[in-house]
């Protein structure tokens, strides 16, 4: 038992070490903030940073507010029975999809039938959609966690359900559900296979134009560098420079989560 | 069942009649029907799961964000019908502050706590809700322990303390009739005795329904007891009476502890 704990540890250990040993030595102010240059070989993934940041924000922009709206019906509006039992249902199951299948449906649905085509719209589209259970989930419990007692004890001074919810209820479970979406946003950030299809471009070195331009991003710059490229021998130190930034990226906000709910629980405890 | 009739006493403040209740097809309420007076302190005794609590909850409509339930029968509070097509429970429990049986602070600071309701029904200015906390938690005998430190959270007050800030939270929204659930339950012999004064300084304006446990304590503090057996209203009457003259067998049998 114990040993497979260290092997645990030594082999997170080996891939960390591994991408910033190797990614360290590309990493240069040009690399961030640079074009690429010859198909990736030359130059930076600013693009593909850029690309990845408005995927993120784009995503979460449409998810959080959907995803909180939906927990709050069921939770605090909906009566519980079957129809409540069937959505969450739907959400479990909907968390279960392996992302490639949202990479189609985003396909089908925003790319074609809605005809945006390959673009940040229906990329963020199919994340959002992909992302959306995570953050219902979360701002479910975030709220289930409020005791009733602080309900009943606004509703008995004569708030309306409303109030209750927007004043003594949704501020007490604010920091769970921005810790479900931070976590959501790590996921997106990090996935390939739903921005594959609907959104992602091989090598595009300029910066989008509108919502409806294709973007580089993070995660498949990182799978063109190491299997789609021609050479790719000669360009696999950036893709471990490129597997370094996204790491970071994906830490960083997994760590931003974890101070958050702490400093949340310091405020408000009953 | 015995009915009570409120005379002399002072005036009706909640007229019940006919009140039958029902959790799903579970009824846990029979028939009651009782008068209860204007600025005095009624008691609702009985043991575990006789209906007081629930009896209580029916007077503001607390039970109505519980799925499944139903009222029939009527409430008349100064002759309003609670319960009738035109009632609107906002303004009700605006006019009939509740106290829980465990004490539901909000973790925001005491100011806060207290200016809930008061901001909740569109006072915003400051001065006019500094006024209204100083008052309500003077009214709550807790202003001198706290009037220094209006702005720590709620949670760090003691057990009594904060059941002494729900009590001063309700009463700023300037309430007639003011029900508490068991307010001192779980509370020490001090802060109980602190609380129990309390009650009798807020009865010569308010209307106080209380549940109760402690058959003392309805001795202590109340006019009016009102004995609840199995979802029945047993017998009602002047506490002294309850107490020493119970005219029914269930009632003598609970207070001299036979049962409960």
């Amino acid at each position: 038992m114990r040993l497979t704990a260290y092997f645990v540890i030594l082999v997170v250990g080996c891939i960390v070490f591994e991408i910033i040993w190797r990614g360290a030595r590309v990493m240069n102010w040009e690399f961030l903030f640079s074009m690429p240059r010859r198909s990736g070989a030359e130059g930076g993934i600013l693009p593909a940073i850029i690309g990845t940041f408005l995927l993120v924000a784009g995503s979460i922009a449409a998810a959080f507010p959907l995803g909180v709206a939906t927990a709050i019906y069921l939770s605090e509006y909906a009566r519980q029975g079957r129809f409540t039992h069937a959505v969450r249902v739907a959400i479990a199951t909907l968390a279960g999809i392996p992302s490639i299948v949202f990479g189609l449906f985003g396909l089908g649905l925003f790319v074609i039938f809605f005809g945006w085509g390959c673009s940040i719209m229906s990329g963020c589209a199919t994340l959002a959609c992909m992302i959306l259970p995570t953050i219902i989930v979360s701002s479910e419990e975030a709220l289930r966690a409020v005791p009733q007692s602080l309900r009943e004890g606004s509703l008995a001074l004569g708030a309306t359900k409303w109030q209750t919810i927007w004043s003594n209820v949704l501020p007490y479970s604010i920091g769970g559900m921005l810790t479900g979406t931070i976590l959501a946003i790590g996921r997106a950030a990090g996935e390939t296979a739903p921005i594959l299809l609907t959104v992602a471009a091989f090598y595009l070195p300029r910066l989008p134009h509108s919502a409806f331009d294709q973007v580089m991003a993070l995660p498949y710059h990182l799978y063109v560098l190491s299997t789609q490229h021609p050479d790719t021998a000669a360009v696999q130190p950036k893709a471990y420079g490129t597997a370094l930034v996204l790491l970071i990226l994906v830490l960083g906000v997994g760590l931003a989560a974890i101070i958050l709910r702490i400093r949340v629980r310091k405020k408000y405890k009953w | 069942m015995v009915e009570w009739k409120n005379n002399g006493l002072s005036k009706t403040k909640i007229h019940v009649s006919n009140l039958d209740f029902y959790y799903g097809v579970t009824q846990a309420l029979f028939d009651i029907t009782m008068d209860i007076p204007s600025q005095r302190v009624t008691a609702l005794i009985g043991p575990s799961g006789c209906g007081k609590s629930t009896f209580l909850r029916t007077l503001n409509r607390m039970n109505d964000i519980i799925d499944g339930t139903r009222v029939t029968g009527q409430v008349l509070i100064d002759d309003e019908d609670i319960y009738g097509s035109g009632a609107d429970v906002v303004s009700l429990r605006k006019r009939v502050g509740m106290v829980f049986q465990k004490s539901n602070p909000f973790p925001k600071s005491l100011f806060d706590n207290v200016a809930y309701g008061p901001r909740t029904h569109g006072i915003k200015n400051h001065k006019q809700l500094s006024d209204i906390v100083e008052r309500s938690l003077r009214r709550a005998a807790l202003w001198d322990e706290v009037k220094d430190r209006l702005n720590v959270s709620a949670m760090d007050l003691s057990g009594g303390q904060q059941q002494r800030l729900c009590i001063a939270r309700a009463l700023a929204i300037e309430p007639e009739i003011l029900l508490m659930d068991e307010p001192a339950s779980a509370l020490d012999p001090k802060a109980t005795a602190k609380i129990e004064d309390l009650i009798d300084q807020l009865s010569d304006d308010y209307t106080i329904v209380i549940v109760t446990h402690n058959m003392q304590q309805a001795a202590r503090v109340s006019d009016v007891t009102a004995f609840f057996y199995e979802g029945h209203l047993i017998e009602m009457g002047q506490t002294e009476q309850i107490f020493t003259k119970p005219q029914q067998k269930r009632t003598e049998d609970y207070i001299t502890g036979r049962f409960g």
